[in-house]
């Protein structure tokens, strides 16, 4: 009995700092502070924080948040997707191929695409959980093959591996007005309007607002992370993520269908990668076959800086979008501050290792190992 | 009375490993069933295929007199068995809340969708580690943080909570110290009072003689024989434990119940 109060006694010295340090999202807060304070020290006078300078990195973060919650969610059900870029491109070409090749409506080509995609999501879970072979593994072979066919398909049908003419094909569209339209339009003119942000002052846009919208991907990478964590930290399925990526078999013990979380995260993160295809396609109006390439990359990065481990079972989806923002402010920030674009993975590796190594460092502060 | 549950000429195998060659039980409400046996016996085989995690090979499970057929645990768990596994199936990742009502959230609605109940899952979850003899520093706390025997007690009452009518135990004490193990065998006194079906499997016989009603050995995957409390004394059951050369002796002295 004294023991067992002598024992929460000595804990409870450590328990404020612990609890403190102990937040997936630690590191990406930390990382956060830091980077904005470096770039508003040093580039503050480049242009990187007036309103097309915020727009700019603001969209580079978007995508990167896209794809960081599905590869943080499945990193935390335990697995891994290296086919993330391959579905991007091949996600994107689906669309040019069915919408512009076949003439396809253009909502028809999007549905059809997330149909296709999320079901390749989902035979890459099911191999994994059927075979018990490493997801690494699996995805790997998923990420060439999809490759392929995002080259082979469209020089087979038109002799050329980037397809344009995707802006006109949507024009007038619903659902590609989902992903490529702008909200807010009459409120960035009110604010062009009242002096709050710059106006074009030549050209056919005088007297319009240099930003004159919050770009759709904007708002899907912000609903999908805010979904991703209520889903993550609030309900029985989060709780089931959690366990599936902890310990598989303790989880199937107490009933959690961890082959069926664990395919539905394979499924959530090719959704991820075809919302940021689809996106994209509608952003530059054509889709080309070296798209999203190293993407898979990225988004592990920044689920990492995140502080999700890559064994599994722990992890926020606020650290990986944070992580996303940190990559996209600095992506933006070197390049606003003139300094050579190869430095960006310089220090990406570097902020990978420090990542990794705050992220050993807590987990043996929370299960207490030496 | 009737058994809750009847277990007939189980089998299991894994591939060519005959885990379990035909066993029957029958476990009765408000009983303490001790299943005793060597190592590599096939009990913790054996309970899993009452709780659901194994599908047997051949053999029979009533269920409340009618044939189950659990596909996962869940169902078990749904129907009022709950287990206390070996390895005792505890996240250490995870909050000591989280893996309390792992596989069983509780539910609260807000705008029509259900959310896990945090607040209720807290609430039960530092009355129940309370009512163990546990103080918590928070139900928040990680499980990795807990001492072995700490993690014990989280498993075990998370698995009296949700055993309604059948509570498995697979070797829960022999991670604890003297006060907790007085605890868990208050417990199944307690629950087994209430009229619960309790397994518990158990090396050592001292425990198993504080509160067991009945007595079955495993043997190599085989049933040894079911006997009663009072029939057997101790001495009896720890030779019949041991196995080896003894056995033949035991025999005659559980007495026609084989
Ligand atoms: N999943 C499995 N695959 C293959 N063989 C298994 C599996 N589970 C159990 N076995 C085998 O079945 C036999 C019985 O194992 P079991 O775990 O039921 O023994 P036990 O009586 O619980 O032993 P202990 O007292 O050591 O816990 C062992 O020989 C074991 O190797
Ligand atoms: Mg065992």
């Amino acid at each position: 009995m004294t023991d067992a109060t002598n024992s929460d006694e000595r804990i409870k010295e450590m328990s404020r700092l612990r609890r403190a340090l102990i937040r997936p999202e630690l590191g990406g807060m930390v990382g956060c502070v830091a980077v904005f304070t470096f770039f508003l020290l040093t580039a503050s006078d480049s242009g990187m924080f007036s309103s097309t300078g915020v727009l700019n990195w603001s969209v580079v973060s978007a995508q990167f948040m896209i794809i960081a919650v599905g590869a943080c969610l499945l990193m935390i059900a335990g697995e891994f997707d290296l086919s993330v870029g391959s579905m991007i491109g091949f996600a994107g070409m689906m669309i040019a191929i069915f919408g512009v090749t076949l003439g396809w409506p253009m909502w028809m080509a999007i549905l059809v695409t997330f149909a296709i995609c999320i079901a390749l999501g989902a035979l890459n879970g099911y191999i994994v959980v059927r075979t018990g072979l490493p997801s690494f593994i699996v995805t790997l072979a998923t990420l060439f093959i999809l490759r392929g066919f995002t080259i082979f398909i469209p020089q087979t049908l038109e002799r050329k591996t980037i397809i344009g003419g995707i802006t006109e094909a949507a024009e007038g569209d619903w659902l590609a007005a989902i992903f490529g339209g702008k909200v807010l339009k009459g409120f960035f003119a009110w604010l062009g309007d009242i002096g709050m942000i710059s106006v074009f002052e030549r050209g056919n846009k005088v007297g319009q607002p240099v930003v004159d919208g919050i770009p759709m991907l904007i708002i899907w990478a912000l609903g999908l992370v805010i979904v991703g964590h209520i889903v993550l930290t609030r309900t029985r399925f989060g709780n089931w993520i959690f366990a599936a990526g902890g310990d598989a078999q303790a989880a199937r013990y107490v009933g959690v269908p961890v082959e069926r979380v664990k395919i539905l995260m394979f499924m959530f993160t090719a959704f991820c990668a075809t919302v940021f295809a689809v996106c994209q396609v509608m952003e530059f109006g054509s889709a080309g076959a070296d798209r999203g390439l190293l993407k898979e990359f990225e988004a592990i990065i920044a689920v990492v800086i995140g502080g999700a481990l890559l064994t599994g079972g722990y992890g926020s989806v606020i650290g990986a979008a944070l992580g996303a923002l940190i990559f996209g402010v600095v992506q933006q920030g070197l390049f606003f501050a003139g300094v050579e674009s190869s430095l960006f993975r310089v220090f990406l590796g570097v902020i990978l290792l420090l990542a990794v190594i705050l992220n050993t460092y807590i987990r043996r502060l929370i299960t207490g190992e030496r | 009375m009737q058994p809750i549950i009847r277990m007939t000429n189980i089998e299991k195998h894994f591939g060519s490993v005959i885990a379990l060659n035909g066993v029957t039980v029958d476990f009765f409400p408000g009983e303490c069933h001790c299943l005793l046996g060597d190592n590599g016996a096939g009990k913790s085989t054996f309970i899993k295929t009452m709780s659901g995690v194994h599908k047997p090979t051949r053999g029979e499970i009533c269920f409340e007199g009618k044939p189950m057929h659990f596909d996962d645990p869940r169902e078990a768990i749904a129907a009022g068995i709950a287990t206390v596994y070996q390895d005792l199936a505890m996240i250490p990742l995870m909050s000591v809340s989280r893996n309390f009502f792992m596989g069983n959230e509780p539910i609260k609605h807000r705008m029509g969708l259900p959310f896990f109940d945090h607040e209720l899952a807290n609430e039960v979850t530092m009355k129940e580690m309370r009512a163990m003899g546990i103080n918590l520093r928070g139900p928040d706390q990680a499980v990795g943080t807990l001492s072995g025997g700490e993690r014990q007690t989280v498993a075990i009452a998370r698995a009296v909570y949700f055993g309604a009518k059948v509570l498995i135990l697979d070797e829960p004490t022999s991670a604890l110290g003297v006060r907790q193990t007085a605890n868990v065998l208050a417990t199944v006194d307690r629950v087994r009072k209430q009229g619960i079906s309790v397994v518990f499997i158990t090396h050592n016989v001292r425990h198993a003689m504080a509160v067991g009603d009945r007595f079955t050995v495993l043997n190599r995957g085989k049933t040894f024989g079911t006997a009663t409390r009072g029939d057997v004394t101790p001495e009896e059951l720890q030779d019949m434990m041991a196995g080896g050369q003894e056995l033949a002796t035991l025999e005659g002295s559980l007495g026609g119940t084989v």
